[in-house]
């Protein structure tokens, strides 16, 4: 585990929809290049703490900081520019474009902020050989496998060199030497560019490639790195 | 199951005599009613044992009964008996295969005691999951026999791990039965 300064931190998250509480009081914090893993078991809260952390969803109560700045006062657009431009995201599925190739889909996170397509293009090939896919290149989603299609979210996640990567059960759907396989290159490849990485899942053998592990119960998180 | 593998008779008679002082044979009556459905004790291991807690301070003799046999001692136990079984209930077990009849009895025991049993659980979760990341650890700068090693070990720690999980989701019914 580095010393460095955390990067994201949570302090007594609630939040509710409607009369059923999701998070009655969450605390988390990761540093940089850091593996959480958040578990915990179903309903136990763990996505809505994930989806906090990433300003995809407001908590009803609770502070969210981000490099200093409070994620939970920012207003819309500027939560959605940061989560272009410095967070990543890996789910369990359904994530890819079905219209576009392999490439265009790891390629489209870097052309929607505006670099040329060449560069792009370069980068996206660059990443599918990262995570051992570059021969599916030019493939659709529909044509490849459960376990390349996950290595093309995670090299779509780490093309834009974002600072977290939140990845809700990134193994979830597949079978256990392609999630394994997953996971060796996703934490490789996170630790090489010194990417925070925030990991939802229940399987302990999918925890087991973080540092450390928080674990989400009724709601509450327990996060001994933050109470220190 | 047999639930006397590996476990502490001498912490468990303590964890029994905590809720109030006993004679030998109730002891030995509760212990196997709580834990000893496959193998009961034998009344020499509770005897041995009382000793032995006995010259360790962690018990006393309250009282002495005479009766038409040999003389009654009644146990209580001492402050030092009641830390030594906090300590022991705090203290993770090793983590290895089929462990989870010790874990099993301190649940109980923890939740007989009024103490926190789900910090035992999430103890004993840290603890197998230390392990886990070193064997992950293993593999991936091991050859393929190592990892097929660690991959054996790997998936037995993890039936562990959804047993606590699953013990963890079930302790309230849990409790309801023991104080039942």
């Amino acid at each position: 585990m580095t010393a460095a300064e955390p990067l994201l931190t949570a302090d007594g998250l609630c939040k509710s929809y409607g009369s059923t509480p999701a998070l009655d009081g969450a605390d988390f914090s990761i540093r940089p290049g850091e593996v959480v893993a958040v578990m915990g078991p179903s309903g136990s809260g763990k996505s809505t703490l994930l989806h906090c952390l990433a300003g995809i969803v407001v908590p009803d109560a609770g502070t969210i900081t981000y490099r200093g700045d409070e994620l939970s006062a920012m207003n819309d657009a500027r939560r959605s520019a940061l989560r272009r431009s410095d967070f990543g995201f890996v789910f369990q599925f359904g994530q890819l474009v079905p219209e576009l190739t392999c490439a265009e889909n790891v390629a489209l996170p870097l052309r929607l902020g505006g670099t040329s397509r060449k560069e792009a293009a370069r980068a996206a090939l660059e990443w599918l050989r990262r995570l051992e896919v570059d021969d599916v290149a030019a493939q659709r989603p529909g044509a490849i496998s459960g376990g390349q299609g996950q290595r093309v979210a995670v090299a779509r996640a780490l093309v834009t060199a974002p600072r977290v990567l939140f990845a809700d059960e990134p193994t979830g759907a597949l079978d256990s030497l392609n999630g394994e396989r997953v996971m060796q290159l996703l934490t490789a490849a996170a630790r090489d560019t010194d990417a925070a990485v925030v990991l939802v899942t229940h399987e302990a053998r999918v925890a087991a490639y973080s540092d450390r592990e928080v674990v989400v119960r009724d709601g509450r998180a327990r996060d001994t790195a933050r109470a220190a | 199951m047999c639930i006397l593998t590996r476990m502490s008779i001498g912490h468990t008679l303590l964890g029994l005599l905590e809720s109030g002082p006993r004679h030998g044979y109730d002891l030995k009556r509760a212990f196997d009613e709580r834990f000893g459905h496959d193998r009961p004790l034998h009344y020499g291991q509770v005897y041995s044992t009382m000793s032995r807690l006995l010259k360790h301070g962690l018990v006393e003799v309250e009282a002495i009964e005479p009766g038409e046999g040999p003389e009654r001692k009644r146990y209580a136990i001492t402050e030092a008996g009641v830390t030594d079984v906090a300590r022991w209930l705090a203290t993770p077990e090793k983590p290895e295969p089929y462990l989870q009849s010790t874990l099993y009895t301190k649940v109980v025991l923890a939740l007989l005691t009024r103490r926190d049993a789900a910090d035992i659980l999430d103890v004993q979760r840290a603890e197998h999951l230390r392990l886990m990341r070193d064997l992950t650890e293993r593999k991936r700068t091991g050859d393929l026999a190592d990892q097929l090693i660690c991959d054996h070990a790997l998936f037995h720690l993890e039936a562990d791990l959804r047993w606590l999980e699953l013990t963890a989701a079930r302790l309230d019914r849990l409790a309801r039965e023991v104080s039942a």
